[in-house]
């Protein structure tokens, strides 16, 4: 098929995609956005979280047909220009980053909470990110990232 | 493999009805799985997320008809107060990102003996609303798990709405697992206590997620309604024993089945005191 889709704001079309296929396969093969990591491919980790129609998903479980005139927000899509988003700053500030896979996941997720809950408890970060499976830092950093974006914002 | 794309139920039942091998598909959180790992291929997929009236619920004369394709985020936000129970349960789902795509529908197609909402629709005597070209039905819960991920649905049928009631007691759900957040069940348990009705169910320790009929006719007639006290621990013990000897748990990797049967007597105890103080609760509104 044809796929049409706005991603990052910007209409974007692919060619002879498999309706199968996922949105995460789509969006770093066809589109070339590699920001959006693969690793379960079931939903366990987390790490390919974008947003569809302003909502925090696992693009790995999007069929590409689902996500046909959908839009779609990757961790690509949230800096402005040169000018990272508070979360993503937040992240370098506070060392939250150690073998990076699983960052754009994290950054998605903790954008998304933000915006629903400007200043979380440390009950409501965790809870929204237990999606999100990190194997390097032990989550500390992660957290303080998250509690030093909120008091950016 | 064709994807199907209906934008109305119509239009929906009537592909279903020229192609019963067309596989559902509407979070895709199960569905998904198994295309990404090869494990299906399917000759179609037909798509349910742009059918607007699948993902609507309504309220009438204190029963919820909840649409399959409500996620379960909006179950847990728009629905905590009528329906605790499924609420609690799905909170228990997966991850935020798993509960902003699962749906309950999806959890009855895929009929997974460990699928979390399934206690709590037996508990609450729900019934599933199914649909075809041939007319509209309703299945009671328990009637429509049959087997090990198999229910009741005819080849041409597709899942629509379900009916619970408004809870008007206490209501329960609890779910063992290694963490607080994407856990498949090892064992689970969901009661509902109102005015001459005990439900109770166990969920991940048997072929089908399943009533206990005996626990609930003891309980039934056992609890003081009239005059609701703290209950005695023996009455939640027996209770306990009783849930726990309904249940035919395997040993596999999430748990032993002797484990299963311990924790489901633990959590058939604890659940009763809550709910029970929740039904007090309610009584003590209504006087």
């Amino acid at each position: 098929m044809r796929l049409n889709v706005t991603v990052n704001g910007e209409r974007r079309q692919a060619d002879d995609v498999w309706e199968g296929e996922s949105l995460l396969y789509v969006l770093r093969e066809r589109l070339g956005l590699p920001g959006s990591k693969n690793a379960c491919e079931q939903g366990e980790c987390g790490s390919c979280t974008v947003y569809l129609d302003d909502v925090p998903v696992c693009s790995c479980l999007v069929a590409a047909g689902q996500a046909e005139g959908r839009e779609v927000r990757t961790v690509e899509g949230l800096a402005d220009g040169d000018a990272l988003d508070p979360v993503q700053q937040s992240f370098v500030d506070a060392g939250a980053v150690q073998c990076g896979f699983c960052t754009p996941g994290l950054v998605v997720a903790a954008h998304d909470l933000l915006n629903r809950v400007p200043d979380p408890s440390d009950e409501e970060i965790r809870e929204a990110l237990a999606g999100n499976l990190c194997r390097c830092t032990g989550y500390e950093k992660i957290l303080d990232a998250v509690r030093l974006a909120a008091d950016a914002r | 493999m064709d994807f199907l794309r209906p934008t109305t139920l119509d239009e929906a039942l009537a592909i279903k009805a020229q192609r019963p091998d067309a596989v559902p598909i509407a979070g895709g959180t199960d569905v998904m799985v198994e295309l990404n790992f090869d494990h299906r291929r399917p000759e179609a997929l037909l798509d349910l997320t742009r059918i607007g009236e699948l993902a609507e619920w309504s309220t009438l004369d204190g029963t919820v008809t909840l649409g399959a394709g409500v996620p379960y985020t909006r179950v847990i936000d728009e629905l905590g107060d009528a329906l605790p129970g499924l609420a609690m349960a799905a909170r228990t789902v997966g991850s935020p990102q798993i509960r902003n795509r699962g749906t309950v529908g999806g959890n009855l197609g895929a009929a997974s003996p460990a699928g979390d909402t399934h206690p709590v629709l037996l508990a609450t005597g729900a019934r599933v609303e199914v649909a075809s070209v041939r007319g509209r039905r309703f299945i009671a819960a328990e009637d429509f798990y049959t087997g090990v991920k198999r229910n009741a649905l005819e080849p041409d049928e597709l899942i629509t709405a379900v009916r619970l009631p408004v809870a008007t007691g206490g209501e329960q759900f609890a779910k063992i697992g290694t963490r607080n957040a994407m856990v498949i069940a090892v064992c689970s348990f969901a009661i509902v206590l109102r005015e001459g009705h005990v439900g109770a169910a166990i969920g991940s320790a048997a072929p089908t997620p399943r009533r206990v009929g005996e626990a609930e006719r003891f309980l039934l007639g056992e609890l003081p309604w009239d005059a609701p006290a703290p209950l005695a621990d023996s009455l939640k013990r027996r209770f306990g024993e009783l849930v726990a000897s309904a249940a035919t748990p395997i040993d596999d990797v999430r748990g032993s089945a002797a484990y299963r049967t311990h924790a489901l007597s633990v959590l058939a105890r604890r659940t009763l005191t809550w709910a029970w103080d929740g039904y007090r609760g309610s009584v003590r509104e209504c006087a």
